[in-house]
Protein backbone atom coordinates (compact mmCIF):
# COMPACT_ATOMS: atom_id res chain seq x y z
CA UNK A 1 0.00 0.00 0.00
CA UNK A 2 2.76 2.32 1.25
CA UNK A 3 4.39 1.07 -2.22
CA UNK A 4 1.39 1.80 -4.19
CA UNK A 5 1.11 5.60 -2.60
CA UNK A 6 5.17 6.53 -2.95
CA UNK A 7 4.57 5.51 -7.03
CA UNK A 8 1.44 8.13 -7.14
CA UNK A 9 3.36 10.77 -5.16
CA UNK A 10 6.09 10.34 -6.89
CA UNK A 11 3.87 9.96 -10.82
CA UNK A 12 2.20 13.20 -9.52
CA UNK A 13 5.82 15.32 -8.84
CA UNK A 14 7.17 14.56 -12.93
CA UNK A 15 4.26 15.41 -14.04
CA UNK A 16 4.01 18.70 -12.06
CA UNK A 17 7.36 19.16 -13.81
CA UNK A 18 6.62 18.59 -17.15
CA UNK A 19 2.95 20.56 -16.51
CA UNK A 20 5.09 24.19 -15.90
CA UNK A 21 7.00 22.73 -19.12
CA UNK A 22 4.00 22.66 -21.22
CA UNK A 23 2.27 25.87 -19.84
CA UNK A 24 5.68 27.96 -20.81
CA UNK A 25 5.22 26.75 -24.43
CA UNK A 26 4.95 28.94 -27.12
CA UNK A 27 4.83 28.27 -30.98
CA UNK A 28 7.83 29.38 -32.56
CA UNK A 29 6.69 31.33 -36.25
CA UNK A 30 10.30 31.04 -37.18
CA UNK A 31 14.14 29.80 -36.86
CA UNK A 32 16.03 31.06 -34.51
CA UNK A 33 20.06 31.13 -33.91
CA UNK A 34 21.91 28.09 -35.61
CA UNK A 35 19.01 26.48 -37.41
CA UNK A 36 18.37 29.95 -39.24
CA UNK A 37 21.66 29.69 -40.27
CA UNK A 38 21.89 26.18 -41.20
CA UNK A 39 18.03 26.64 -42.99
CA UNK A 40 19.51 29.35 -45.16
CA UNK A 41 23.49 28.33 -45.82
CA UNK A 42 23.43 24.63 -45.96
CA UNK A 43 21.74 24.11 -49.50
CA UNK A 44 24.45 27.20 -50.95
CA UNK A 45 26.95 25.71 -48.91
CA UNK A 46 27.41 22.23 -48.96
CA UNK A 47 24.85 21.12 -52.05
CA UNK A 48 22.87 18.51 -49.95
CA UNK A 49 19.24 18.77 -50.94
CA UNK A 50 17.74 17.04 -48.21
CA UNK A 51 18.52 19.63 -44.90
CA UNK A 52 18.62 16.78 -42.04
CA UNK A 53 21.80 14.99 -44.00
CA UNK A 54 23.89 18.02 -44.08
CA UNK A 55 23.65 18.46 -40.40
CA UNK A 56 23.98 15.42 -39.70
CA UNK A 57 26.88 14.58 -41.44
CA UNK A 58 28.89 17.49 -42.02
CA UNK A 59 27.65 20.31 -39.51
CA UNK A 60 27.25 17.82 -36.85
CA UNK A 61 29.52 14.84 -38.31
CA UNK A 62 31.53 14.30 -35.17
CA UNK A 63 27.95 13.13 -33.39
CA UNK A 64 27.71 10.72 -36.25
CA UNK A 65 31.13 9.40 -35.93
CA UNK A 66 30.04 9.03 -32.23
CA UNK A 67 27.08 7.25 -32.59
CA UNK A 68 28.93 4.89 -35.04
CA UNK A 69 31.38 4.28 -32.64
CA UNK A 70 28.89 3.42 -29.96
CA UNK A 71 26.92 0.98 -31.81
CA UNK A 72 30.50 -0.45 -32.48
CA UNK A 73 30.50 -0.76 -28.96
CA UNK A 74 27.75 -2.19 -28.41
CA UNK A 75 27.98 -5.39 -30.92
CA UNK A 76 31.54 -5.87 -29.91
CA UNK A 77 30.50 -6.15 -26.21
CA UNK A 78 27.60 -8.50 -26.90
CA UNK A 79 29.79 -10.30 -29.27
CA UNK A 80 32.80 -11.01 -26.82
CA UNK A 81 29.63 -11.48 -23.65
CA UNK A 82 27.86 -13.92 -26.03
CA UNK A 83 31.05 -16.10 -27.27
CA UNK A 84 32.10 -16.23 -23.38
CA UNK A 85 28.85 -18.90 -23.30
CA UNK A 86 29.62 -20.65 -26.47
CA UNK A 87 32.83 -21.75 -25.77
CA UNK A 88 33.21 -25.12 -23.53
CA UNK A 89 30.04 -27.06 -25.73
CA UNK A 90 31.11 -27.29 -29.74
CA UNK A 91 30.45 -30.65 -29.74
CA UNK A 92 26.69 -30.52 -29.49
CA UNK A 93 24.89 -29.27 -32.66
CA UNK A 94 22.25 -27.01 -32.75
CA UNK A 95 18.82 -28.36 -33.86
CA UNK A 96 16.44 -25.84 -36.08
CA UNK A 97 13.34 -26.59 -36.69
CA UNK A 98 12.91 -25.86 -40.67
CA UNK A 99 11.50 -22.80 -41.50
CA UNK A 100 7.93 -23.08 -43.34
CA UNK A 101 7.35 -22.93 -47.18
CA UNK A 102 5.94 -19.82 -47.58
CA UNK A 103 8.39 -18.12 -45.48
CA UNK A 104 11.70 -19.99 -47.67
CA UNK A 105 9.75 -18.92 -51.08
CA UNK A 106 8.82 -15.51 -50.29
CA UNK A 107 12.38 -14.66 -48.80
CA UNK A 108 13.96 -15.62 -51.99
CA UNK A 109 12.59 -12.93 -53.59
CA UNK A 110 12.10 -10.14 -51.22
CA UNK A 111 15.84 -10.66 -49.72
CA UNK A 112 17.19 -9.38 -53.00
CA UNK A 113 14.79 -6.47 -53.15
CA UNK A 114 15.09 -5.23 -49.18
CA UNK A 115 19.04 -5.32 -49.80
CA UNK A 116 18.38 -2.86 -53.21
CA UNK A 117 16.00 -0.89 -51.03
CA UNK A 118 18.55 -0.68 -47.72
CA UNK A 119 21.39 0.23 -50.45
CA UNK A 120 18.83 2.93 -52.36
CA UNK A 121 18.18 4.73 -49.18
CA UNK A 122 21.62 5.13 -47.88
CA UNK A 123 23.15 6.28 -51.34
CA UNK A 124 19.99 8.49 -51.75
CA UNK A 125 20.95 10.03 -48.48
CA UNK A 126 21.90 13.27 -49.54
CA UNK A 127 18.67 14.00 -51.69
CA UNK A 128 15.35 11.75 -49.83
CA UNK A 129 14.58 11.05 -46.43
CA UNK A 130 17.13 8.67 -45.10
CA UNK A 131 20.24 7.77 -44.58
CA UNK A 132 23.39 5.66 -43.31
CA UNK A 133 21.60 4.60 -40.26
CA UNK A 134 18.12 3.38 -41.64
CA UNK A 135 19.56 1.99 -44.62
CA UNK A 136 21.93 -0.13 -42.37
CA UNK A 137 18.71 -0.88 -40.32
CA UNK A 138 17.17 -2.15 -43.33
CA UNK A 139 20.02 -3.90 -44.54
CA UNK A 140 20.41 -6.00 -41.40
CA UNK A 141 16.70 -6.23 -41.51
CA UNK A 142 17.00 -8.40 -45.13
CA UNK A 143 19.44 -10.45 -43.17
CA UNK A 144 16.63 -11.41 -40.16
CA UNK A 145 15.03 -12.35 -42.86
CA UNK A 146 17.37 -14.80 -44.14
CA UNK A 147 18.33 -16.36 -40.97
CA UNK A 148 14.58 -16.79 -40.15
CA UNK A 149 14.34 -18.14 -43.84
CA UNK A 150 17.46 -20.50 -43.51
CA UNK A 151 18.45 -20.94 -39.90
CA UNK A 152 20.96 -23.56 -40.37
CA UNK A 153 23.23 -21.78 -42.99
CA UNK A 154 26.05 -20.12 -41.53
CA UNK A 155 27.29 -16.37 -41.97
CA UNK A 156 30.69 -15.76 -42.05
CA UNK A 157 32.31 -13.10 -39.21
CA UNK A 158 34.98 -12.44 -41.00
CA UNK A 159 33.10 -11.13 -44.30
CA UNK A 160 31.18 -9.22 -41.07
CA UNK A 161 34.11 -8.14 -39.64
CA UNK A 162 36.58 -7.30 -42.98
CA UNK A 163 33.29 -4.68 -44.32
CA UNK A 164 32.89 -3.45 -41.29
CA UNK A 165 36.54 -1.93 -40.40
CA UNK A 166 36.68 -0.76 -44.69
CA UNK A 167 33.77 1.12 -43.62
CA UNK A 168 34.82 2.33 -40.19
CA UNK A 169 38.42 3.06 -41.87
CA UNK A 170 36.86 4.68 -45.05
CA UNK A 171 34.74 7.24 -42.61
CA UNK A 172 38.08 8.41 -40.81
CA UNK A 173 39.45 8.66 -44.00
CA UNK A 174 36.93 10.62 -45.30
CA UNK A 175 36.77 12.94 -42.41
CA UNK A 176 40.81 13.28 -42.24
CA UNK A 177 41.06 14.14 -46.15
CA UNK A 178 38.35 17.00 -45.14
CA UNK A 179 40.97 18.28 -42.79
CA UNK A 180 43.93 18.20 -45.71
CA UNK A 181 41.45 19.00 -48.60
CA UNK A 182 38.87 21.41 -47.20
CA UNK A 183 38.11 23.28 -43.84
CA UNK A 184 38.06 20.34 -41.57
CA UNK A 185 37.22 17.18 -40.31
CA UNK A 186 34.28 15.93 -41.87
CA UNK A 187 34.19 18.36 -44.20
CA UNK A 188 32.31 17.20 -47.35
CA UNK A 189 33.98 19.77 -50.05
CA UNK A 190 36.86 17.62 -50.62
CA UNK A 191 35.53 16.78 -53.94
CA UNK A 192 33.38 18.94 -56.83
CA UNK A 193 29.70 20.03 -55.19
CA UNK A 194 27.99 19.13 -58.64
CA UNK A 195 24.40 20.34 -59.81
CA UNK A 196 22.25 20.19 -56.94
CA UNK A 197 19.67 17.84 -56.57
CA UNK A 198 21.58 15.44 -58.62
CA UNK A 199 22.79 11.88 -57.60
CA UNK A 200 26.58 13.11 -58.04
CA UNK A 201 26.19 15.99 -55.43
CA UNK A 202 26.84 17.17 -52.08
CA UNK A 203 30.60 16.57 -52.50
CA UNK A 204 31.30 13.78 -50.01
CA UNK A 205 28.27 12.70 -48.30
CA UNK A 206 27.03 10.03 -50.47
CA UNK A 207 30.42 8.33 -49.99
CA UNK A 208 30.63 8.61 -46.38
CA UNK A 209 26.81 7.61 -45.82
CA UNK A 210 27.60 4.50 -47.52
CA UNK A 211 30.50 4.12 -45.57
CA UNK A 212 28.38 4.75 -42.85
CA UNK A 213 25.47 2.35 -44.25
CA UNK A 214 28.03 -0.59 -44.29
CA UNK A 215 28.91 -0.31 -40.96
CA UNK A 216 25.61 -0.12 -39.01
CA UNK A 217 24.48 -3.02 -40.94
CA UNK A 218 27.58 -5.52 -40.34
CA UNK A 219 27.34 -4.18 -36.99
CA UNK A 220 23.24 -4.78 -36.66
CA UNK A 221 24.59 -7.80 -38.54
CA UNK A 222 26.94 -8.84 -35.93
CA UNK A 223 25.07 -8.75 -33.28
CA UNK A 224 22.04 -10.80 -34.64
CA UNK A 225 24.32 -13.54 -35.66
CA UNK A 226 25.89 -13.70 -32.23
CA UNK A 227 22.62 -13.96 -31.12
CA UNK A 228 21.86 -16.88 -33.38
CA UNK A 229 24.49 -19.11 -32.37
CA UNK A 230 24.70 -18.71 -28.83
CA UNK A 231 23.39 -21.73 -26.78
CA UNK A 232 20.73 -21.77 -25.15
CA UNK A 233 21.70 -21.48 -21.28
CA UNK A 234 21.33 -24.11 -19.17
CA UNK B 1 -7.01 19.72 -37.71
CA UNK B 2 -7.13 16.34 -38.90
CA UNK B 3 -3.79 16.13 -37.97
CA UNK B 4 -4.14 17.22 -34.44
CA UNK B 5 -6.81 14.48 -33.69
CA UNK B 6 -4.71 11.71 -35.54
CA UNK B 7 -1.63 12.48 -33.37
CA UNK B 8 -4.41 12.45 -29.95
CA UNK B 9 -5.45 9.12 -30.89
CA UNK B 10 -2.23 7.67 -31.22
CA UNK B 11 -0.81 9.61 -28.51
CA UNK B 12 -3.53 7.79 -26.55
CA UNK B 13 -3.16 4.44 -27.99
CA UNK B 14 0.86 4.75 -27.86
CA UNK B 15 -0.55 5.19 -23.70
CA UNK B 16 -2.73 2.36 -23.58
CA UNK B 17 -0.02 0.02 -25.18
CA UNK B 18 2.85 1.18 -23.14
CA UNK B 19 1.24 0.70 -20.13
CA UNK B 20 -0.08 -3.06 -21.40
CA UNK B 21 3.97 -3.51 -22.31
CA UNK B 22 4.81 -2.75 -18.37
CA UNK B 23 1.10 -4.77 -16.87
CA UNK B 24 0.91 -7.88 -18.34
CA UNK B 25 2.39 -11.07 -16.94
CA UNK B 26 2.42 -12.28 -20.75
CA UNK B 27 6.17 -11.65 -21.75
CA UNK B 28 5.22 -11.88 -25.65
CA UNK B 29 2.25 -9.67 -25.61
CA UNK B 30 4.75 -7.39 -23.38
CA UNK B 31 7.21 -7.63 -26.90
CA UNK B 32 4.71 -7.19 -29.34
CA UNK B 33 3.50 -4.05 -27.41
CA UNK B 34 6.69 -2.64 -27.24
CA UNK B 35 7.09 -3.04 -30.93
CA UNK B 36 3.19 -1.45 -31.88
CA UNK B 37 4.60 1.56 -29.51
CA UNK B 38 7.79 2.01 -31.52
CA UNK B 39 5.27 1.58 -35.07
CA UNK B 40 2.80 4.20 -33.85
CA UNK B 41 5.38 6.61 -32.45
CA UNK B 42 7.21 6.33 -36.10
CA UNK B 43 3.96 7.30 -37.39
CA UNK B 44 3.99 10.48 -34.77
CA UNK B 45 7.50 11.29 -36.09
CA UNK B 46 5.98 11.42 -39.74
CA UNK B 47 3.08 13.21 -39.11
CA UNK B 48 5.34 16.01 -37.25
CA UNK B 49 7.64 15.81 -40.26
CA UNK B 50 10.61 14.07 -39.33
CA UNK B 51 10.82 11.19 -42.02
CA UNK B 52 14.56 10.75 -40.90
CA UNK B 53 13.56 9.63 -37.73
CA UNK B 54 10.15 7.61 -38.44
CA UNK B 55 12.23 5.69 -40.49
CA UNK B 56 14.98 4.71 -38.04
CA UNK B 57 12.17 4.16 -35.18
CA UNK B 58 10.33 1.83 -37.83
CA UNK B 59 13.48 -0.41 -38.65
CA UNK B 60 15.28 0.00 -35.80
CA UNK B 61 12.64 0.63 -32.96
CA UNK B 62 9.68 -1.94 -34.13
CA UNK B 63 11.39 -4.21 -36.42
CA UNK B 64 15.11 -5.21 -35.55
CA UNK B 65 14.93 -5.12 -31.46
CA UNK B 66 11.09 -6.93 -31.66
CA UNK B 67 13.28 -9.36 -33.66
CA UNK B 68 16.09 -9.33 -30.80
CA UNK B 69 13.69 -9.90 -27.96
CA UNK B 70 12.22 -12.60 -29.28
CA UNK B 71 15.39 -14.18 -30.02
CA UNK B 72 16.97 -13.47 -26.30
CA UNK B 73 13.40 -14.63 -25.10
CA UNK B 74 13.66 -18.14 -26.88
CA UNK B 75 16.68 -18.75 -25.47
CA UNK B 76 15.68 -18.25 -21.72
CA UNK B 77 12.25 -20.04 -22.16
CA UNK B 78 14.20 -23.07 -23.48
CA UNK B 79 16.12 -23.24 -20.53
CA UNK B 80 13.67 -22.65 -18.23
CA UNK B 81 10.85 -25.50 -19.13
Amino acid sequence: MIKKVFIFVLLLGVGSIFLSLSDNFKEQKELKGIGRYYAENAADELGAANLVTAVVVTYRGLDTLGEVSILFLTSAILGFILSLKKTGSEDDKQVFLPASEILVTASKVMIPIIFIFGAYVFINGHLTPGGGFQGGAIIASAIVLSILAKPESKISHSFISTIESIAGIGFIGAGILGIVLASGFLDNRIMELGTFGTLISAGAIPIIYIFVGMKVGAELTSILVNLKETKNIE
Amino acid sequence: MIYIILSVFLGLFIMVMAIVAVQTDNLKVAIIATGIVSLFASIMFLIYAAPDVAMTEAAIGSGLSTIIFFYVLNKIRKSND
